[in-house]
């Protein structure tokens, strides 16, 4: 069954258009990587999927049920997500934070129980945070930040993984670490939408890229489908050259310049 | 993560026990202490006064008004005085404190500003309308419980109004609702002011002053009754938001994709705060400080978690309070000076050296 599938979705804000009559669909133990320029509607497709955003036309089903008949703790035990902006300005300590993931599988009137512990423990192993435990949030980097939320998200126990620039503002030591784990984490049947900007990191991690342009779907498939030069030139309005790193096997994208620019003044 | 250490010692690291129910014994040792510590103080509060009765003949009151008898022989006059002037005094001014306390804290998290007070929603001054009012026009002469009803009025029309004019706003952020709640509480105090400066009546002024100086002077059981069931039920409800408020401190997003209908907790405890404070400022009048500078000390000092947030500024608020009231008796006798000005004495400058002191649960930005 399809985790999500969304047909001709819009969705308008302020009398803008954001995303246009958009259809995609993830199964299960994928990964998704979401490109685009700046401003292509990335962050509110994932915001849309997460249930915060609700879309103004279209159909949008969650495990074949629409979102709109969830309640918001029924949502948070499928979907977890992590926002852009992962600052904290509060001090709790990371497991006071990686255990209000729990929260969706609480009563009102419950607190945590030993079940909890045990599964924010967990999600603090998978993502290395657990030496952290005890630290407070707002002594942490940024790259423990995102990991810690990411725990947070993982001990919601979710099918569907929604992150929006996971790795934007990280060093390349965790770009590569948050990658790894998603990439560890599909393999065992969790969904993962990222929206990424680094191409190389995605067609090297992704399992499916969806490009989007302008709030639409201009190429969706395997990297190698998606990133060809002549695509890459109409979303970005760049000239790239695409070739395959013999050292990994991945597809590479290498930015060259402008429009033509660039063969008009290196090649002649 | 990617540390120096051997993978084996990150898997040491890593076995680490669960925690245990540690944090919940120390919560509930803490509200024990707090509750304890709230029974002294209510029972400092009423031996102390022009008439100064032994804590141990107090005490045996207090406890034979709870059911509890014991072989202490007091008299019949000592029993009048706490039972009868002081003791509904005090109660009025534990629950006030509790309202107001619990009501700051919630708020402050509601707003993730720890600045803000119960107030902010035009609670207070719309109560104070109501009141001022009622002297204004006269109504208070027809029946004892006019001043308190339409100040209560009061609270509640201008809550409303200033959620409704939110809902209809384009952005319906957290921070309109602040910017809404600043202009009409402005408006609210010029009200005010047009009725002080057209009274006539020199009594009818220095009513409306002391009014909205906050006072729990001539306070009966009868006042008691009246606030005790929608301050403990909004305390007991509002009790059952902590997670959610946690939670919304790390910001909308994040506690929407974790489970919070954010927006309907938000009403719901805007709802209740404006429940308690309308309660609390109907019997009182105004009485700033408390619910500011008590959630603020308690967060100082324990840090954010609203857990335990929530029932110790409730608490908190009570202690303080009843203190801050004994003062107010006792510091100019036979003057006595209006509560609210209390709190304000002793609430400002604590509040600075707190704030100095440190940092810990504030906004690190």
């Amino acid at each position: 069954m399809n985790i999500v599938a969304a047909e001709k979705i819009s969705i308008w804000i302020d009398g803008c258009p954001i995303l246009r009559e958009l259809s995609f669909s993830a199964q299960a133990g994928e990964f998704i990587g979401l490109i685009g320029p700046n401003g292509s509607g990335k962050s509110t497709l994932l915001r849309m999927v997460a249930g915060l955003t609700p879309p103004s036309s279209g159909q949008l089903k969650i495990l074949g049920r629409p979102i709109a008949e969830y309640k918001s703790k029924q949502l948070a035990r499928i979907i977890g997500y992590v926002p852009q902006d992962t600052s904290i300005d509060f001090d709790f300590s990371v497991r006071e934070i990686v255990l209000m993931g729990r929260h969706p599988h609480l009563s009102r009137f419950g607190s945590e129980r030993q079940l909890d512990r045990i599964m924010a423990q967990k999600a603090m192993q998978q993502t290395t945070t657990l030496h952290l435990a005890d630290r407070m949030a707002t002594t942490l980097s940024g790259g423990q930040r995102q990991m810690v939320l990411i725990a947070k998200a993982l001990a919601q126990d979710p099918q569907l993984l929604l992150l929006d620039e996971p790795i934007s503002a990280l060093d390349i030591r965790y770009q590569l670490y948050v990658l790894e784990l998603m990439r560890k984490l599909t393999g065992k049947g969790i969904t993962a939408m990222a929206a990424l900007h680094d191409l190389n990191l995605a067609a090297r991690f992704c399992d499916r890229l969806v490009l989007l342009h302008q709030g639409e779907i201009l190429s969706m498939g395997k990297p190698d489908e998606v990133l060809t030069p002549d695509i890459i030139q109409k979303a970005y309005d760049v000239h790239a050259n695409v070739s395959i790193d013999p050292l990994l096997g991945a597809l590479t994208v290498t930015a060259l310049g402008e429009r033509n620019d660039f063969t008009h003044h290196n090649f002649h | 993560m990617y540390s120096a250490q051997s993978p084996s010692e990150r898997l040491a690291r890593e076995e680490m026990p669960l925690p245990n129910k540690q944090g919940f014994h120390c919560f509930l040792f803490s509200m024990i202490g707090l509750c304890l510590a709230l029974f002294a103080v209510i029972v400092f509060a009423s031996s102390v006064g022009p008439v100064p009765i032994p804590f141990e003949q107090t005490i045996a009151i207090i406890l034979g008004k709870l059911g509890v008898h014991m072989e202490t022989n007091f008299t019949e006059r000592e029993l009048l005085v706490i039972s009868e002037v002081r003791l509904p005094r005090i109660l009025v001014g534990a629950l006030i404190g509790a309202a107001l306390g619990i009501s700051g804290a919630a708020m402050q998290g509601v707003f993730r500003n720890p600045l803000v007070e119960p107030g902010y929603v035009g609670v207070s001054s719309g109560a104070a309308v109501g009141a001022v009012c009622a002297l204004f026009f006269g109504w208070s002469q027809f029946s004892l419980w006019a001043l308190p009803l339409s100040a209560f009025m009061g609270a509640v029309l201008a809550v409303i109004v200033i959620l409704a004019v939110w809902r209809g706003s384009r952005s319906r952020s957290i921070a309109t609702l602040l910017l809404l709640g600043i202009g009409i509480n402005s408006l609210l105090s010029a009200l005010i002011n047009i009725m002080m400066a057209s009274s006539t009546n020199d009594q009818e002024l220095r009513s409306i002053i002391f009014w909205l100086q906050g006072g729990l002077e001539a306070r009966t059981w009868e006042h008691v009754q009246l606030i005790i069931l929608p301050i403990l039920a909004g305390c007991l409800i509002t009790l059952l938001f902590g997670r959610h408020l946690n939670m919304m401190l790390l910001g909308d997003d994040q506690a929407a994709s974790s489970g919070v209908n954010v927006r309907r907790t938000r009403y719901i405890l805007l709802a209740l705060a404006s429940l308690m404070t309308g309660s609390a400022v109907a019997v009182s009048g105004i009485i700033g400080f408390v619910g500011l500078v008590v959630p603020h000390m308690i967060r100082l000092l324990t840090g954010p978690d609203h857990r335990f947030l929530l029932p110790a500024s409730a608490f908190g608020g009570a202690i303080f309070l009843v203190l801050a009231d004994v003062v107010s008796r006792m510091v100019l006798q036979p003057v006595t000076l209006q509560v609210g000005v209390v709190c304000a004495c002793i609430g400002a400058p604590l509040f600075i050296a707190l704030i100095l002191r440190s940092r810990k649960g504030g906004r690190t930005t």
